[in-house]
């Protein structure tokens, strides 16, 4: 009967109704998020800055020869991924993303004949490789949305002394990296050993043209900044994710609630017909059985 | 021109933000093994390493800002002065009555054992107690 597919639909567009709702708001929320996580990216620019120009200056000076955090190696057997997701869901492609291309780069590696290890940042990328059997070697969770320098430090103290163990020969971030609010891209960097492309090119001299003089020795100095050079690399992609986590869960929910909307309209015409219909069917009804009742007399 | 009015840029750069950013007449700060410096307007390019310390800034206006450092570092060029530290408060942020208490516990913890990870912690906690004013040095 006609009237009871009238309840049915408007049961389902209130449940709908709910769920925009709700998406609303994780997209209002993700909204305000953006602008303050990409305030603490803007925020994050002095410091990492001078620290890259500190270590091009000392390694032009001749400190960084001997550094293992510098040095390559000649054989890469075992690579270490650093995986950031996010530690929920409900963001579109953003996990899909970072896991997608840290999975291929395994993939190729294991081709080369190179092991794997990795580090997943973000309870989503712990599920995957853990339910995958991929070799990980630790996770960090439980931060993702808001990180902190202190984290960023625990991550580069561990992948260092990965890497310093001889356990891994090179150390690659896999992030995805904040351009704009409409506009972010997953991309790998090289963390460990040092690019030597952004620490060559220093020219050892300040601004004033005399060369720096130093205090302890430039060896010294430069053996306690490269882990503080790493960890700043690794708060800055921890940043970067962050910023990028809050843009695509702002763009699903938008999308979610827009399809909400659509739904909640596509029923309601729905729905209406079917009242219409059954109004019209009753009206039929009373006509004709007042004609019978008159054709009787 | 740094020099001819005899101030020059300061910045205090934590990894999460500019902690403090001004024009100064002189910054005394000590580094890793080498003991307190001072660095006045025109100084000599400087790169050093810094120990946990009471760093004084001594500003344009005649009042010092006074910051605990620490570890980290310094870079220095003629018209300006950039300390790096991913651990850096500022004289206003630190709670007095909470270092002080935090420094009698860790004395007494020192009397029992030694760790190094104690002994750096109370550096640490020399260095705010002087940069609020407190007498000890810690040095």
């Amino acid at each position: 009967m006609a009237g009871g597919q009238e309840r049915i639909l408007r049961g389902r567009i209130k449940s709908v109704q709910a769920t925009k709702k709700i998406t609303r708001a994780m997209e209002l929320i993700a909204a305000s998020r953006i602008v303050k996580a990409q305030q603490r990216v803007v925020a994050a620019v002095p410091y990492s800055d001078m620290i890259t120009e500190v270590v091009r200056d000392l390694s032009a000076a001749g400190a960084g020869s001997q550094s293992p955090l510098l040095a390559g190696r000649s054989e890469v057997k075992n690579v270490c991924y650093v995986v950031l997701s996010a530690d929920r869901g409900l963001c579109g492609g953003y996990n899909a993303g970072v896991l997608r291309a840290t999975e291929g780069e395994i993939k190729a590696d294991a081709l080369n004949g190179r092991q794997h290890t990795i580090v997943a940042i973000g309870r989503k990328a712990e599920g995957y490789f853990r339910f995958r059997g991929y070799n990980m070697s630790q996770s960090f969770a439980g931060f993702t949305d808001n990180p902190t320098y202190a984290i960023a430090k625990e991550i580069g103290e561990y992948v260092t002394g990965l890497y310093k163990s001889g356990e891994v020969d090179r150390v690659e971030l896999v992030y995805t990296r904040f351009i704009t609010a409409g506009s972010q891209e997953v991309v790998q960097r090289p963390l460990v050993p040092l690019d030597t492309e952004v620490v060559e090119g220093g020219d050892g001299q300040a601004s004033t043209g005399h060369d720096y003089e130093f205090e302890p020795t430039p060896e010294t100095i430069l053996e306690t900044l490269l882990p503080r050079y790493v960890e700043a690399r690794v708060y800055a992609a921890l940043l970067n994710a962050a910023a990028s986590e809050h843009a695509f869960r702002q763009r699903a929910m938008k999308s979610a609630t827009d399809n909400a909307e659509e739904l909640i309209n596509t029923l309601s015409r729905i729905m209406n017909r079917a009242r219409q219909d059954s109004i019209t069917t009753e009206i039929m009804e009373i006509v004709g059985g007042a004609e019978a009742m008159s054709a009787g007399n | 021109m740094a020099e001819s009015n005899g101030t020059m840029r300061v910045e205090v750069v934590s990894p999460e933000r500019v902690l403090f950013s001004g024009e100064g007449t002189q910054v005394i700060t000590r580094t890793l093994e080498g003991g307190e410096v001072a660095f006045l307007p025109g100084h000599a390019a400087f790169l050093g390493a810094l120990t946990e310390n009471h760093t004084r800034i001594y500003l344009a206006d005649g009042t010092i800002q006074n910051l605990a450092v620490h570890l980290g570092f310094v870079e220095v060029g003629a018209d300006h002065v950039t300390i790096l530290s991913d651990a850096a408060e500022l004289e206003e942020d630190i709670d007095v009555a909470a270092v002080r208490a935090a420094k009698v516990r860790l004395e007494e913890h020192l009397r029992t054992e030694h760790s190094a990870e104690i002994e750096a912690e109370l550096r640490r906690t020399h260095a705010r107690i002087a940069a609020t004013g407190g007498i000890e040095t810690g040095h």
